[in-house]
């Protein structure tokens, strides 16, 4: 995409309240209009590499570490490219218990986004001051939707912890094949009693936003409004699916454009391109190429390319979410919130469901098998969206080759077009200022992109913003 | 056969052992604990760890309590700052060793190295890491060995030797080079001699040696000093 040649540049770095380090660049025409802007990711810490030589079964646990947000779907997609390796089907409780494990995921995840990340923009202004800008604000003007944020995400991390025993990296439970032990009634009984709450919370927080949204049409309208593709897990039937099935990609009138039924062939749909200027690859829909066929994903995605979702209370609120675009394909980044929110209640649904399910307390957890298959790739649906984990094995089950695509990664492209859009409509002049900031920053964060994940990479968040002008003059340069 | 007694000191505390006896031995049955790592009950002393280091009175030098005898009137400090120091060092000194990620290891928790370091306060390594990368030999149908968690303790070859009866195991090299290897250095899957007998995963005190799909508190699970004890008594 764009060149960073003699327009004038404004770059935002690193932005804050996001899971890890990037830079925005902003480059100015001769007449101080926006010409585009760049979302640049600056770490890097090349898991790919450095797992090589490593035996197969470690790869779970070495991969979550890639993030402590979502460790969970790092976990899976790996133990499920291990489980395709072994050549074996876990058996039937291991696959519930990995599910409910990652309902726990998406709800702790989910739950931190918007309550502790993205609430204080929505509640308290997008010009408000930055000192209260931040979950302490939101205690204190809000103390009980804070409170049920906080709940909501420990919630989330006790489903995790009941699951596999530990709150963040509980990579010991998995195994290729299954897991390693089962649920005990006991805790079972704990989740279960702790479900009504996490409901209501979850409805409440829902019937707020949708009236909240009425007073946000400007956000809406240049929060990276823009067509594009979709791409995310469906069930067999085409509904909203987080853990298996097949790949589907959406165009930007709802029709769907690809399907991949076997996602180990992910790499016939999807092309990986690299810009010299970031760390983070470009991953293109390959029918249309590169940078058109540009593609979303995570909640807003999901919820665009699934029919429904499968739960009566998430169904209800889909329906009324698909209304907010053409033939039902929600289009503004803005909404990313929105189907967070309702993936939040749908998570919460079938968590309640798999507990309740009479197979969920077995002990056959575990399928015993060796290296069977010398390359295997495993697909789950993390928070952010599709997360690839594709390992080649040498005889002996160590790792030869290892190609990991990131939530944040698919989202790449779609980052530029949105922070550009942002840009276009609120850089005034060669001055930053700070309601442009915190909205070209509020745009990323929507997509709730997780830099530690999609670069591998670690870095703390600080903001830092340069503007450029048309000569490559630094003209302004802000660090907060 | 008569044995001579002799009396000496053990952190002040007066103590009579039969001649021969090793300080950690005679401590331990006074209920003194020197921290070990090399050490297995059951098995010969090796004295490769250096975490048993004792003071000796009239001695600068200091002595590793597993293989050192006790003599006749020793005055012996098993805890000071100068032994926590030194036994802080020499676990540092395995962490830079080679690699230890304790977060992404299969021993993670069940770890004797990692309790030290814990015991020890061990919170930093002081020394350069070498980040070793040796090739991980899973050749055999179940055992694997991953070297770069190895920290030269020899308690697989020992067992091997002096229990198993077939010293499949033996160790190549010297000081940081040192590899324990498979008969005349195969591949484990190769090895004629191996009973797959599995001792060297149980009484590895890290994940260097472990059996592939087994949760290594499984393996580890047994009490490990009593079952060889236990044998070594059979024989
Ligand atoms: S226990 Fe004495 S040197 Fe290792
Ligand atoms: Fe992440």
């Amino acid at each position: 995409m764009g060149k960073i040649g003699n327009e004038k540049k404004i770059t935002i770095s690193p932005i804050t309240r996001i899971e890890g380090h990037a830079q925005v660049t902003i480059l100015l025409n001769e007449d101080d209009s926006v010409k585009e802007a760049l979302f640049k990711v600056v770490d890097f810490r090349g898991f790919e590499k450095f797992t090589e030589g490593r035996p197969f079964y470690e790869m779970p646990s070495i991969t979550s570490r890639a993030c402590g947000i979502c460790p969970v779907s790092h976990l899976l997609a790996s133990a499920k490219a291990c489980d395709a390796i072994v050549g074996v089907n876990p058996p039937k409780t291991a696959i519930l218990l990995r599910r409910l494990m990652h309902m726990g995921q998406l709800i702790q995840s989910h739950a931190l986004n918007f309550f502790h990340l993205s609430s204080p923009d929505l509640l308290l202004g997008f010009d408000s001051d930055p000192a209260q800008r931040n979950i302490f604000g939101l205690i204190e003007k809000q103390p009980e939707l804070a409170m049920r944020g906080i709940k909501l995400r420990k919630f989330g991390q006790e489903i995790i912890e009941k699951v596999a025993g530990r709150k963040i990296h509980s990579s010991d439970w998995i195994l290729p094949g299954g897991a390693k032990w089962p649920l005990t009634q006991e805790r079972a009984d704990y989740l279960c009693a702790n479900l009504p709450e996490a409901l209501d919370s979850t409805q409440k927080t829902l019937e707020m936003y949708k009236k909240m949204l009425e007073g946000l049409e400007e956000e809406v309208e240049n929060f990276g409004n823009f067509p594009s593709y979709y791409m995310g897990l469906v069930t067999p039937d085409g509904g909203l699916e987080h853990y298996d099935g097949k790949i589907r990609i959406m165009d930007k009138n709802g029709k769907v454009a690809a399907e991949c039924v076997d996602p180990a062939k992910y790499r016939e749909f999807i092309g990986e391109a690299v810009e010299p200027w970031s760390f983070m690859k470009f991953p293109y829909f390959k029918a249309i190429g590169y940078p058109g066929g540009a593609y979303r994903v995570g909640p807003l995605a999901r919820l665009n390319v699934a029919s429904h979702c499968g739960t009566p209370l998430a169904d209800e609120e889909l329906k009324e979410f698909k209304k907010l675009g053409k033939n039902g394909v929600v289009q503004s980044t803005f909404h990313y919130h929105y189907a967070r929110l309702i993936e939040l209640l749908f998570c919460i649904e079938t968590a309640k469901k798999l507990l309740e399910d009479p197979e969920i307390l077995s002990e056959h957890v575990t399928s015993k098998a060796l290296v069977n298959n010398y390359e295997g790739v495993g697909v789950a649906e993390a928070p952010r969206g599709t997360l690839i984990h594709h390992y080649k094995v040498d005889p002996q089950g160590m790792i030869t080759w290892n190609n990991m695509i990131i939530a944040t990664e698919h989202n790449n492209i779609a980052y530029n077009m949105a922070v550009t859009q942002v840009a276009k409509k609120y850089v005034k002049a060669k001055q930053l200022q700070e309601g442009m900031l915190n909205r070209v920053e509020a745009v990323i964060r929507a997509f709730d992109p997780c830099l530690s994940c999609a670069t591998h990479a670690v870095g703390s968040m600080p903001l830092d913003v340069k503007l450029i002008d048309a000569n490559g003059r630094i003209v302004d340069h802000k660090v907060r | 056969m008569s044995v001579n007694i002799i009396k000496l000191k053990i952190d002040g505390v007066e103590v009579t052992v039969p001649e021969g006896t090793a300080i950690l031995k005679a401590a331990k049955d006074s209920g003194i604990i020197i921290p070990t790592l090399c050490n297995l009950e059951g098995l010969t002393a090796y004295g490769g760890c250096r975490l048993c280091l004792v003071e000796v009175s009239g001695t600068p030098k200091l002595f590793p309590a597993c293989s050192t005898p006790v003599g006749p009137n020793m005055e012996i400090t098993t805890q000071s700052d100068k032994l926590k120091e030194y036994r802080k060092m020499a676990v540092q000194m395995l962490l830079a060793e080679r690699t230890h990620i304790c977060s992404v290891c299969v021993a993670d928790d069940h770890c004797e190295l990692q309790a030290m370091a814990n015991q020890l306060g061990v919170d930093h390594v002081m020394f350069e890491r070498n980040w070793s990368q040796d090739e991980i030999d899973s050749t055999h149908d179940f055992l694997v060995i991953d070297r770069n968690r190895c920290i030269l303790c020899t308690r697989c070859i020992r067992v091997c030797d002096q229990i198993e009866g077939v010293h499949t195991l033996d160790l190549k090299l010297r000081g940081k080079d040192s590899q324990v290897i498979m008969d005349l250095d195969e591949h484990w899957g190769n090895s004629c001699s191996c009973t797959s007998c599995r001792k060297c995963a149980k009484v590895c005190p890290v994940g260097a040696i472990y059996i592939e799909g087994e949760p290594i508190e499984h393996t580890k699970k047994r009490d490990i000093a009593e079952f060889i004890v236990e044998r070594r008594n059979r024989r």
